[in-house]
């Protein structure tokens, strides 16, 4: 299978990719890895007349030191996110997360940028950036503007990024010394997740202070389940308090229906899958 | 057209290609390098993985145009011929018989040699987990397993 023919342009600064965009418009579509665009493109589920490659713009590769957060570049390939050790130290959910997407091959294409603008609610990387409380840096005509997980991601496939507008980054506020791991279920090896879970948590004395919980295809965007956050925060890290939080995860959720499970089957495992996620994080 | 240069398998190459031109398609229609197969063709089975600047990458879920600049090494490639005919990764594969009907070796073994690159002593779950991108229609895991194994001189089960 073979794409409909496209002309293709490769700008090497953000500038000249919106300048791009201004002169293509809604016959122009954006390629940052591929990954999820070129079988898109091979199945001609799509058909645009130009593609604007990201992939020589060096000035989004890469995850930047802030401060008091870490600034990942839109074009950083999955593989260098899930061994960068700026990722590991203060955003390891970010980093556990990023190392389960498709398989090798594809993480050394893939983009963080590119995963989390395409918006898959299959996804693995949109539950944690919101989990964290990231921030979407996103570049237009007007200037850069900056947008918070919420209001980012829209729907199905949809965020905020508008037609002539790239994202170029994502700042995500340092969670240092917080443990993490993401818990994710899978018919199929490579495959995106039935349902998974990200949490992590900051624990000081045997008492979560801090609780982050984020929810994978558990609706059209991915969800926070700030009702389990608020149920362990403060309390001693016990079987019990996980177990009773975990029962939370899908309030407020509202999963799809297809061939991999109903709405039911999800509402059910996310809570299996919740308590397993905390579990792990916690160190069980 | 767009025109295009890198270097696949130590040559140098510069053609004009239509920018839809898939980097596998390239290879294979382009250069001739027809090692490089097209199993699934939706990115899923890895049967046409390459080497692009050193990285695993499947080559039908890539442009041509995106890998102008770059280096990229084939099944083809992949052996010193001066020293032998087969990489030693192709020649545990042989070894062990790590194939059925042998048509998603090419990917197999590409991918497997990354694997050892990154990870030169991998346990049987970081193989299996290494080469999840990378489907057997014959199912015929258990000796491309071993040939991993035997290829990074790990202890390698007997049948």
């Amino acid at each position: 299978m073979i794409p409909a023919s496209f002309d293709y342009v490769a700008p090497t600064t953000v500038e000249e990719a919106l300048a791009a965009l201004a002169q293509y418009g809604d016959e122009a579509k954006i390629i940052a890895g591929g990954q999820s665009l070129l079988p898109v493109l091979r199945m001609r589920l799509n058909a645009p007349e130009w593609v604007i490659d990201l992939g020589r713009i060096d000035s989004l590769k890469g995850v930047r030191d802030e401060g008091d957060s870490i600034l990942v570049g839109a074009m950083t390939r999955h593989c260098d996110v899930a061994t960068d050790p700026l990722v590991a130290e203060h955003a390891a959910l970010v980093a556990r997360a990023t190392a389960t997407v498709a398989d090798e091959q594809v993480r050394h294409r893939g983009t963080f940028g590119g995963a989390l603008a395409h918006a898959d609610p299959a996804g693995d990387l949109g539950a944690p950036a919101l989990a964290l409380d990231a921030e979407f840096v996103i570049a237009g005509p007007a200037g850069e503007r900056v947008v918070p997980g919420a209001e980012f991601f829209q729907g199905l496939f949809e965020t905020a990024v508008s037609e002539d507008e790239l994202l170029i980054g994502v700042r995500i506020p340092k969670h240092t010394g917080w443990t993490a791991h993401y818990e994710k279920f899978v018919r199929v090896a490579h495959q995106w997740p039935i349902c998974a879970v990200g949490a992590t948590l900051k624990v000081s004395g045997g008492v979560i202070e801090g609780a982050a919980i984020g929810l994978t295809n558990m609706g059209s965007t991915p969800l926070r389940a700030a009702g389990v956050e608020q149920a362990l925060v403060g309390q001693h890290a016990t079987e019990e308090v996980v177990r009773s939080a975990a029962a939370l995860a899908a309030d407020g959720a509202d999963p799809p229906s297809d061939l991999n499970g109903d709405a039911d089957y999800r509402r059910h495992l996310v809570t299996v899958l919740t308590r397993r996620a905390i579990t792990k994080a916690l160190g069980g | 057209m767009a025109r295009i240069s890198m270097r696949v398998d130590g040559m140098k190459v510069t053609d004009d290609v239509e920018p839809r031109t898939l980097l596998v398609q390239y290879l294979r229609e382009g250069l001739g390098k027809t090692g490089t197969v097209i199993g699934c063709d939706t990115s899923n089975c890895g049967a046409c993985t390459v080497h692009l600047d050193g990285d695993s990458v499947k080559s039908c879920n890539v442009l041509a145009v995106q890998a102008d600049g770059c280096e990229v090494t084939t099944i083809e490639g992949l052996a010193d011929t001066v020293e032998s005919d087969l990489h030693p990764v192709q020649e545990a594969f042989r070894e062990c018989h790590g194939l059925q009907c042998g048509f998603c070796t090419p990917g197999m073994i590409m991918q497997s040699v990354d694997l050892l690159k990154r990870n030169p002593q991998p346990s049987e779950d970081e193989i299996r987990e290494g080469i999840e991108g990378n489907l057997c229609r014959c199912t015929g895991y258990h000796n491309i397993v071993r040939a991993v194994q035997h290829a990074a001189g790990t202890e390698v089960n007997a049948l």
